[in-house]
């Protein structure tokens, strides 16, 4: 410790502290007056934007259809394998849909991906961030709880079609 | 022999192949969609466009025929222009239906859309529209737009399967492949048309949409329709068998199979109707009890009758190994009475793949010593044994004793022990008094020699509850590498199913017997050493494309 050098050089109001201490509190003091951003959740709740990737969900068009063709891609893509869908024969023109469409959310990363490679804009991150669950089979998300309908998607179908 | 230059390599080809055989031999791939090399040249497609130095066009590699000294370039820029403008053009009414097609993943024309294509398509007209969903046979739908003309399933029919049932109509961009009026594309090979059709046009109905190729595992096995062995693939997804198809082998089946074989041999081992424990009668009713209470009753019931009385039943259905085991084990206990149950339907045969004899290893049983009319045993003697109450015990595997011709109902009453091992119940295990699960061909492994002699291995697909995936080398998937025991796909069900030979084996050890077999390998490798016929064969060189036994009496007298 002895051989340590101190630098010596400061001026002479870097000596005496007193503006630093000035500047500091004066960033305190706008800090206290700005607006609040804490949000005292959960009783108040976060909208994320458009381009975040909250809990993959599955598109319901108008008339209560998935846009699903149950293709497996998605599944397929999935770095995580959290997805798992089978197929069957429907008699509308697209010829298939899924019977099982399957999330596991304690697999998901939210990396979008299965967006990403849907070749029907049939799968889209959401906003929702809020998965809790209290059992290993309660995190398997089916048709029932991943079906969304498109009006509360608007947000990120239009993102997608700008940015994707 | 002659030599011809590909791609500025000199190979050697034999007089009358073709450009493109003569590449493939060495290994140099010519992309073809309608060439085929089982079936006649029809030089449609043009996607196997090469230069040919000296020659002033571009020539199709499938018609034309290598000559001494010719100079083939498949790569030059000339050919790859060729190449993708048949592929643009091909593509021009092709419906982008990847993503609802059975056949991507193990499809030509999207595989050459990817590496012989430019990825971007100059037509912005309406592409032509087509049928998409029409039953051109009992067991094949049929997508008139994803057809591309090939007349693969043409040739096919009227040169394999001697069916001439289809043909071209119309001209054109609408062009399509039709049945003759009132006629149905039904033939029992149809199927192959299937894995032949190098898009999804013709697709398997009782396959349709089940998985995508991608999510399968594929496990090489035999078919056990009948006696010809077909090699094929096991597709198992979620521990359940998906599809089958044709595996090529030179010397059983080229690359067919027929459509009975392809969609009725497995459904069993998916059946509702499999057995899920061992029974054992109890107070007239059966009883699920674990396997060693199993074994231990049927070592000790099988101890209170004198040899003579008790008959064993091997099975054609069955393979090596456990015959060999069933006949070991018969020896051990002195029985002479043995035999087994043949299943021919007679007439039901061509002169393709077809069979009389539906079970898939009557030769080989009867070479590791179960044989009709063994010792002069015939059926009739242990139908009549059993009602003259002289034969008191059966102990039958894989097989139903009411198939026995002339059997009726009452025929098996005045048995006092009747042992089965039955993968799926029958009339015999309903009335048996001990029950062993027995694994199905699709769960073990064991050989097979089908009728000309070829001994051919099957492996398991699917797994039982005594086995694991990784553990036991069996073919997995991407989901089965990875899945953990929360997943949904790996929860399918596994059946508590033991094969035959490891229930034999057991059986032996409690009745005192020095029966020590870890795997189906332990007791091949003791049946070379045995029977003169298996002598010098062994799994490995068995492999995956069979032996044929050099025995000149291998045909079954019966
Ligand atoms: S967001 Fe990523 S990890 Fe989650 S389901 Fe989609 S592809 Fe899988
Ligand atoms: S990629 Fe899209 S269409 Fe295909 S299965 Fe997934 S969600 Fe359905
Ligand atoms: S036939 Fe091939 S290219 Fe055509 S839709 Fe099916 S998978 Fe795609
Ligand atoms: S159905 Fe398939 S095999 Fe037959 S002509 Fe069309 S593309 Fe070729």
């Amino acid at each position: 410790m002895s051989g340590m050098k101190r630098k010596k050089d400061l001026t002479f109001l870097q000596r005496i502290y007193l503006p630093e201490i000035v500047k500091g509190l004066k960033l305190t003091l706008t800090n206290m007056f700005r607006p609040n951003v804490t949000l005292q959740y959960p009783e108040q709740k976060f909208t994320p934007p458009a381009s975040y990737r909250g809990r993959p969900v599955l598109v319901e068009d108008k008339g209560n259809a998935e846009r699903c063709v149950a293709c497996g891609l998605c599944a397929r893509v999935c770095p995580a394998l959290a997805i798992e869908v089978q197929a069957s024969e429907t008699e509308n023109e697209k010829e298939r849909y899924p019977v099982k469409f399957e999330i596991n959310m304690l697999r998901c990363i939210f990396c979008g991906f299965c967006e990403e490679v849907c070749p029907e804009e049939a799968i889209v991150m959401s906003k929702d961030y809020e998965l809790v669950f209290s059992k290993r089979s309660d995190a398997i998300y089916g048709k029932d709880k991943l079906l969304v309908p498109i009006d509360n998607l608007k947000d990120r179908l239009e993102f997608l079609r700008n940015f994707k | 022999m002659p030599k011809i230059i590909i791609d500025s390599k000199e190979i050697e080809f034999k007089q009358g192949q073709t450009i493109i055989e003569a590449a493939r031999e060495n290994g140099i791939d010519i992309p073809h969609f309608c060439w085929h090399p089982k079936l006649s040249v029809s030089g449609n497609c043009r996607v196997c466009l090469v230069e040919v130095e000296k020659m002033p066009k571009l020539v199709i590699s499938c018609a034309t025929l290598a000559a001494d000294g010719m100079v083939v370039n498949t790569r030059s820029e000339k050919t790859l222009s060729a190449r993708r403008a048949v592929m643009e053009f091909i593509l021009i009414n092709h419906p982008l239906d990847c993503p609802i097609c059975d056949e991507a993943g193990e499809c030509k024309l999207q595989d050459y859309a990817y590496s012989h294509s430019v990825g971007e398509s100059r037509f912005v007209e309406e592409k032509a529209h087509n049928i998409k969903r029409t039953e051109i046979g009992p067991r094949i739908m049929f997508d008139a737009e994803r057809c591309i003309s090939c007349s693969r399933c043409i040739r096919f029919s009227s040169e394999i399967a001697g069916a001439n049932q289809l043909t071209f109509t119309k001209r054109g961009d609408r062009v399509t492949i039709s049945t003759f009026p009132g006629e149905s594309f039904d033939n029992p090979y149809s199927m192959n048309t299937v894995d032949i059709c190098p898009v999804g046009a013709l697709t398997n109905k009782d396959f349709r949409f089940k998985s995508r190729v991608w999510e399968m595992s594929a496990t090489k096995s035999i078919c056990t329709g009948c006696s010809r062995g077909c090699n094929i693939d096991i597709w198992v997804r979620n521990n359940k068998i998906m599809r089958l198809t044709p595996r090529n082998n030179e010397q059983v089946n080229a690359d067919w199979m027929c459509d009975n074989g392809r969609i009725n041999s497995f459904k069993f081992v998916n059946a509702e109707d499999r057995i899920d424990s061992v029974q054992v009668r109890k107070e007239g009713f059966l009883q699920p009890v674990t396997w060693e209470e199993g074994i231990k009753t049927a070592a000790v019931s099988l101890k209170k009758f004198k040899p003579h009385e008790i008959a064993f039943i091997g099975s054609p259905y069955a393979t090596n190994e456990d015959n060999y085991l069933m006949a070991k084990l018969a020896k051990a206990l002195g029985v002479q009475n043995i035999s087994i149950i043949q299943h021919s339907v007679e007439g039901d045969c061509d002169d393709i793949l077809i069979r009389e004899d539906k079970t898939p290893n009557l030769t080989g049983a009867a070479l590791a010593g179960i044989r009709p009319n063994y010792n002069g045993f015939s059926l009739n003697q242990l139908v009549d044994g059993i009602r003259q109450k002289k034969i008191k015990a059966v102990y039958i595997i894989e097989d139903d004793l009411y198939s026995i011709a002339g059997a009726d109902e009452k025929a098996f009453a005045n048995l006092e022990l009747l042992i089965v091992n039955s993968s799926n119940r029958n009339k015999t295990t309903l009335s048996a008094d001990i029950v062993f699960p027995a694994s199905t061909f699709a769960e073990k492994n064991g050989t097979f020699v089908n009728f000309a002699g070829v001994v051919q291995r099957i492996r398991p697909a699917v797994a039982t509850a005594e086995m694991d995936r990784a553990l036991d080398g069996m073919e997995m998937s991407k989901w089965d590498k990875f899945g953990t025991k929360f997943d949904r796909w790996m929860q399918g069900e596994k059946k508590d199913a033991k094969p035959t030979w490891r229930i034999i084996t057991q059986i032996g050890e409690q009745l005192g017997m020095k029966f020590k077999y870890e795997m189906a390998e332990n007791v091949f490798d003791e049946m070379s050493g045995a029977i003169k016929e298996f002598a010098g064969t062994d799994y490995d060189k068995i492999g995956s494309e069979g032996l044929k036994l050099k025995s000149e009496k291998i045909a079954v007298n019966v």
